[in-house]
């Protein structure tokens, strides 16, 4: 987004919400829904998929409606589209499982205030045409769900020795309760950021060298 | 994000009609949808939660097929339609096929370790026994607290727990506790779960405190519950 005279191509739109800007791994966006609700891989994705129809529709309301929203009155007016839609997908799940619903708790409602969604409204899709816009917020949800499935994964096996609620681990294995509670989250968060900010050194690394050599 | 964007355009002048105009639009089409999206989603979301209570009720009332939801107002029983708001405490009668009372489904709820827990269970007149229980609601410490809903050696205590009136019929002849794991000696007793010491005693303390004050008023109404529909 820094060289503002270069305009990225679709794919790019698209793949950076899942790699180079994943709104979790490297914005370290919407940080509350992703430690609270990654101790299973269902709610993960329950979570992840919600996330990413919100982000979808309201980007696609929010640039539609670009020209004719005053910049007085913009913020409020995504949040009053934001909330809807978040309040649709608060239905559809009631009306899917309530077990998903109870286990996903407050963090539904609460997907109004998550900053990755009114960030991408605010940044991307109040600048930008539709196609884009719809593809940035297919990209960054798709990048949010994924940043919840890789906790989501680690801490199920680890927490409760099963993978979406079959067993995976052997009897033996005695579950690490702490995966599941709240510390689990912190310690699998920072565990994939290392692992991130190591890729991403690697490759600046890499890069200055191969420069280096050139010069 | 570059310094670049940051820096904010000079912003148009716009009369208030149109800001208003827009927020106002936003809000009716984000109305009408709401209310779309509400009746469409009704229905199964009600068939939701009646099957999830019907889950329960047959849970704790083994065996039953039919269930009929009955509310305690100032101490009488009575019948709650389906569908109608409660104005006292709910709870269930669990039916075999042909209609016989097997049992009812009674809430229960105490201040466990993290929050409060709810529970349900059943409550057969004829044994004057607990002969079942679900746990319905409980942010209890996984791992350890939450054993009081999988644990199976816990759960045999409700198979079976002696839950007679005293003899006046106003209360608990023996008031259930939950004691030290492996210390159970009487059927009043709940064996409780080394490791969820807390957990455990909520689960009893809970099932004591509602059982005598709502078995009284059960047993008096059996009539009201044996009722054929």
């Amino acid at each position: 987004m820094a060289a503002k005279s270069k305009v990225p191509d679709s794919f790019d739109v698209f793949i950076k919400g899942l790699w180079k800007e994943n709104p979790v791994f490297v914005m370290l966006l919407g940080m509350c829904p992703v430690l609270a609700v990654s101790n299973s891989v269902m709610n993960a994705i329950a979570m992840g998929l919600a996330t990413t129809f919100v982000l979808v529709c309201s980007s696609t309301l929010v640039s539609l409606l670009r020209s004719f929203i005053p910049k007085q009155v913009r913020i409020a007016t995504y949040i009053v589209i934001i909330a809807t839609f978040v309040t649709i997908v608060d239905y559809a799940i009631q009306a899917i499982s309530l077990d998903l619903y109870k286990a996903l708790g407050a963090f539904i409602s609460l997907i109004v205030v998550n900053c990755i969604i009114l960030g991408r409204a605010e940044a991307f899709a109040s600048k930008n045409t539709v196609s884009k816009s719809v593809l940035d917020a297919v990209g960054m949800g798709l990048g949010f769900a994924f940043a919840l499935l890789c906790l989501g994964v680690v801490r199920e096996v680890l927490g409760s020795g099963s993978l979406l609620g079959f067993q995976v681990l052997p009897d033996r294995f005695q579950p690490w309760a702490i995966m599941i509670l709240p510390p689990g989250g912190f310690i699998v968060l920072g565990s994939w950021l290392l692992l991130f900010a190591w890729f991403a050194e690697h490759k600046q690394r890499k890069n200055a060298e191969g420069e280096a050599a050139r010069a | 994000m570059s310094t670049a964007e940051n820096v904010q355009a000079p912003v148009p002048q716009v009369s208030s009609f149109k800001m208003i105009y827009t927020l106002g639009g936003v809000a009716m089409v984000s109305g009408f949808l709401l209310v779309l999206v509400f009746q469409a989603t009704e229905g199964r979301i009600a068939a939701n939660k009646k099957a999830a209570i019907e889950r329960a009720v047959f849970q704790v009332v083994p065996g039953a097929e039919q269930r009929r939801s009955f509310q305690i107002v100032d101490g009488d029983v009575a019948l709650l339609p389906e569908g109608e708001a409660a104005t006292g405490t709910v709870f269930y009668g669990g039916y075999d096929a042909s209609g016989a009372l097997l049992g009812v489904a009674l809430p229960a709820s105490s201040q466990g370790y993290a929050d409060i827990v709810k529970v349900l269970y059943g409550y057969d007149p004829n044994t004057e026994t607990v002969i079942g229980m679900t746990v319905l609601e409980s942010k209890e410490t996984p791992g350890l607290g939450d054993k009081i809903a999988k644990d199976p050696r816990f759960q045999e205590n409700f198979a079976a727990l002696d839950v007679k009136l005293n003899e006046v019929g106003d209360g608990l002849a023996n008031a259930v506790v939950t004691v030290k794991n492996g210390a159970k000696e009487h059927p009043w007793e709940i064996d409780g779960i080394a490791g969820a010491t807390i957990s455990s005693k909520t689960v009893g303390r809970a099932m004591n405190a509602s059982a005598s004050e709502l078995l009284p008023i059960i047993r008096k109404n059996l009539d009201v519950l044996k009722a054929e529909q």
